[in-house]
């Protein structure tokens, strides 16, 4: 039988609901193919699946462990979402979490005492400036000299997380601690906790409405739309171009800059080394499942909060650490190609002409 | 004689959304004719081609080839049946070389490039065919003429029987259309069939052998060449509507200066001087015309004047407020309008819908938006008021503008540049590629954007449309200012030897 060519169409309109539907197929079938190397490590396959989703999303205690985790994830999400808004590529969220964190939390820990409200405002304030001036140089080289932003900012956060390093094992080392992390900041600046939820979540909620709106209703989104859609006719309305990609690319490293916020004052409660964990990079596969859009990140961001839960806690099963971030890895990959089908029809042309295929 | 067609399409029949792109459309196409598809924009002639090419599946309808059903999956089965096209936007490598390009095209190009044989069979057919074309000469040096020589080239060294040519004289001056067609009635004479896409019909009439008009999607008409009349194309092209004559009316006298324009110097984007130093002033209420073949600075002149191009030198003033180095936000709001010769690059944005593109310059007004929130009921009244008032046909104001077709998407351009009143509207070849249709109503809104005071600076390759609307005409030629003449005080013959270049 002769074998035909393959064809990719592109589909014009994906329904909502197919959006919603496709994603969870991918991931049954990503769990289908990591119970192989399940099996091949000698465990159940079934009721290792059972023991993380009945864990991460069934639970009460899992599932707010499940959220807390995805709560940097969606202040990256969010970054990354809102930075490919206007086709920036901002692969630095997890430098800017790290030097947001890094000036949030030296404020929370060597900073003055303020009252409460204000302490919060400060610590808040800082993380989403560190995260904005970080990811400021990388803005002013992309809009005045058009250096790449993708390299500047992915070079940004070694330097970023090295400068972490060198705080936490160096003058920001708690005394008699012998892993890299500070003291605990004030437990005045602890952020409430609802429920085992922190109440961070709240916030990212807020913002990631807000987002929305803003993007959608404002004219400054108005304006980062035509941006991103044609540069020249953005030029030829007199947008100016080259002060949005300062503006958004800010705003982008600035709620990266939150992702260290959340973390700082609603879980660790410390700053220590290599404190973002890669979030930042997780956060760029949340934007683009998301599509960019905020409110998806949100939700996109408690699955991938419950999948990292989920293979923490199959460890105590006996199943290795590895084989954990193998099913992470392999569900991820599941859906991001799962996203492709989402916009592309695949069909079998078969040749009926005679001699019409060669080898 | 009873031929035997090499190409036969039956009940040819593609939808797109709503709307009948093509409904059940019957072709012929004999060895050896030039065979013209004429219509406006948007009546199915591209939609048809594209079936043909294998580029669209119809949702009905057979094709035949040699009396022989085939189906047209792919690009590849008609390039295998020996059909190819030419498109308007040609597909060449800039940087390489025409032979280069020519092998890149050839499907059963050999591993080894072989140049010497491809260039051999260049010239072969460059003596054969009167294509004259340079095969060691890079891409990016050559005219559109002579790359759309090259793009006749490649369809040749492929053995194309069928030659199908998407608007080929609209990028051509008449000299180099004439030129044109003798290659394409030599390829016919050798047995080669030629479909070549139109709305002109007096090019049509002297070119073509047979001629299908098509309306709406369907074939309103078709006939011999020698049967056709001005006449009856317009009845089939247009249909019973009505054609509003454009009346140009005797110019005003006495008055105002508007734009004084002082040895202006340009860069282009090779960063080579596109304007040498010119001087003009331009007058409220009248069409000031810039004549010159393409390339000879009217580009960077329109972008200089709008404010998207860095003027280098020289000044502009525009009723006696400098604004040479004024940016271009402020000179919309001092009432500068341009409309840019590609539209979809700049001016319009294809993949927005139309109430974002109608806003584009008014956003920030506050009818528009209001605390930096945009209003969209009354951007959507905005936009439906320029869809009536210009008649806009359009799949809806959710859509995106870059499916509409040309005609539709420049009456949208113009409507929104037009609707602050600006005092100076710069129009870049504002009818270029458009049918009859458009271009009567685009000529009528600029003619009354005049007569309410406003200047006009119109910018046209196409002599006729310069004398039919402006009242003065500059002619520039390779960044040279050449002259100014009141357009009732001169003719063609000196319009025409002022843009060759002699100095009157």
């Amino acid at each position: 039988m002769k074998i035909g060519t393959l064809r990719f169409e592109k589909k014009q309109t994906v329904s909502l609901y197919k959006k919603i539907l496709n994603p969870i197929v991918f991931i049954i079938l990503g769990m289908a193919f990591s119970c192989v190397f399940i099996a091949a490590a000698g465990f159940q396959p079934i009721a290792v699946f059972a023991k993380m989703i009945s864990y991460s999303f069934l639970s009460a205690k899992g599932f707010s462990s499940s959220v807390n985790a995805a709560l940097p994830l969606m202040f990256c999400g969010l970054s990354v979402a809102i930075a490919f808004k206007m086709n920036l590529n901002n692969i630095g969220a997890e430098g800017q979490y790290a030097i947001g964190a890094i000036l949030g939390g030296g404020f929370a820990l060597y900073g003055p005492d303020l009252p409460a409200p204000f302490s919060w405002i400060a610590v808040f304030l800082l993380c989403a400036l560190g995260g904005g001036l970080w990811a400021l140089i990388a803005a002013a080289l992309k809009a005045y000299w058009k250096i790449n932003e993708t390299i500047v900012t992915l070079m940004l956060n070694y330097i970023a997380l090295l400068l972490l390093d060198y705080l936490c094992y160096g003058p920001w080392m708690a005394p008699k601690q012998t892993t890299a992390m500070t003291s605990t900041i004030p437990k005045s600046l602890y952020l409430p906790m609802i429920n085992g939820i922190s109440s961070g979540v709240f916030l990212a909620i807020l913002i990631a409405v807000l987002l929305y709106l803003f993007l959608r209703y404002t004219t400054v989104g108005y304006r980062i739309d035509v941006i991103k859609n044609s540069v020249r006719s953005a030029e030829y309305a007199g947008i100016p171009v080259k002060k949005f990609i300062l503006i958004v690319f800010v705003l982008s490293g600035a709620l990266a800059g939150l992702a260290g916020f959340v973390e700082v004052t609603g879980i660790l409660h410390r700053v220590q080394s290599q404190l973002p964990r890669g979030s930042g990079y997780t956060g760029i596969v949340i934007a683009y499942l998301s599509q960019f859009n905020p409110l998806a990140v949100i939700i996109v961001a408690i699955l991938f909060g419950g999948l990292q839960n989920g293979s923490a806690i199959v460890q105590i099963m006996g199943v290795p650490s590895q084989i954990a971030t193998m099913i992470q890895g392999t569900i991820m990959v599941f859906v991001i190609v799962g996203e492709f089908f989402n916009h592309y029809r695949i069909s079998v042309d078969r040749e009926e002409k005679k001699g019409g295929a060669r080898t | 004689m009873e031929k035997t067609a090499i190409l036969e399409m039956k009940g040819i029949t593609k939808k797109f959304e709503n709307v009948m792109a093509n409904d059940h459309i019957d072709l012929q196409l004999f060895p050896g004719e030039i065979h013209a598809l004429l219509g406006e924009n948007g009546s199915g002639k591209s939609t048809l081609m594209n079936v043909l090419l294998g580029i669209y599946k119809p949702n009905h309808g057979e094709i035949f080839f040699n009396g022989e059903k085939v189906n047209m999956k792919t690009p590849k089965n008609a390039a295998d049946l020996g059909i190819g096209m030419v498109h308007q936007h040609f597909a060449l490598i800039q940087p390489l070389s025409v032979a280069e390009n020519i092998f890149l095209s050839i499907e059963k190009g050999s591993f080894i490039l072989n140049q010497q044989k491809i260039e051999k069979q260049i010239s072969e057919y460059s003596q054969k065919f009167a294509l004259d074309v340079d095969p060691k000469a890079k891409i990016w040096q050559l005219s559109v003429g002579e790359q759309q020589r090259v793009e006749i080239m490649k369809l040749l060294c492929r053995d194309s029987r069928i030659l199908v040519l998407d608007e080929p004289s609209a990028v051509l001056t008449p000299q180099e259309a004439n030129e044109m067609f003798k290659t394409l009635r030599r390829m016919a004479d050798e047995g080669k069939s030629v479909i070549v896409i139109s709305h002109k019909m007096n090019e049509v009439m002297e070119h073509a052998d047979r001629i299908t008009v098509l309306k709406n999607g369907r074939i309103a008409d078709e006939m011999l060449a020698a049967e056709a009349s001005i006449e009856r194309l317009t009845r089939a092209v247009v249909g019973e509507r009505d054609i509003a004559q454009v009346i140009h009316k005797p110019q005003h006298q006495d008055k105002d200066l508007l734009v004084e324009a002082t040895q202006l110097r340009v860069f282009n984007d090779k960063g080579l001087v596109a304007l040498h130093d010119i001087s003009f002033q331009l007058f409220e209420g009248e069409i000031f015309g810039i004549a010159g073949v393409a390339g000879s600075g009217q580009r960077e002149l329109a972008e200089a004047l709008a404010g998207v191009r860095k003027i280098s030198s020289g000044s502009v003033a525009m009723k006696g407020v400098p604004i040479t180095n004024k940016n271009i936000e402020e000179r919309i709001s001092m009432g500068i309008s341009f409309i840019p010769e590609d539209r979809l690059k700049m001016g319009l944005i294809p993949g927005m819908n139309m109430m974002k593109n109608a806003i584009l310059k008014e956003f920030k007004a506050r009818d528009y938006s209001k605390y930096g929130i945009l209003r969209n009921k009354s951007i959507r009244a905005l936009t439906q008021s320029y869809v009536q008032r210009h008649d806009i046909k359009h799949g809806g104001l959710d859509l995106p503008v870059g499916l509409m077709s040309g005609g539709n998407q420049q009456k949208l351009l113009i409507a929104r540049e037009i609707n602050g009143k600006p005092l100076l509207i710069i129009a870049a070849y504002p009818v270029r590629g458009l049918d009859i249709g458009a271009t009567v109503s685009i000529h009528q809104t600029l003619l009354e954007q005049r007569d309410r005071g406003a200047c006009v600076l119109l910018i046209s390759e196409e002599l006729d449309e310069i004398f039919e609307m402006c009242d003065r005409v500059a002619v520039l030629c390779d960044g040279k200012l050449m002259g100014i003449r009141n357009t009732d005080e001169t003719d063609y013959g000196e319009i025409g030897r002022m843009m060759s270049g002699e100095s009157a």
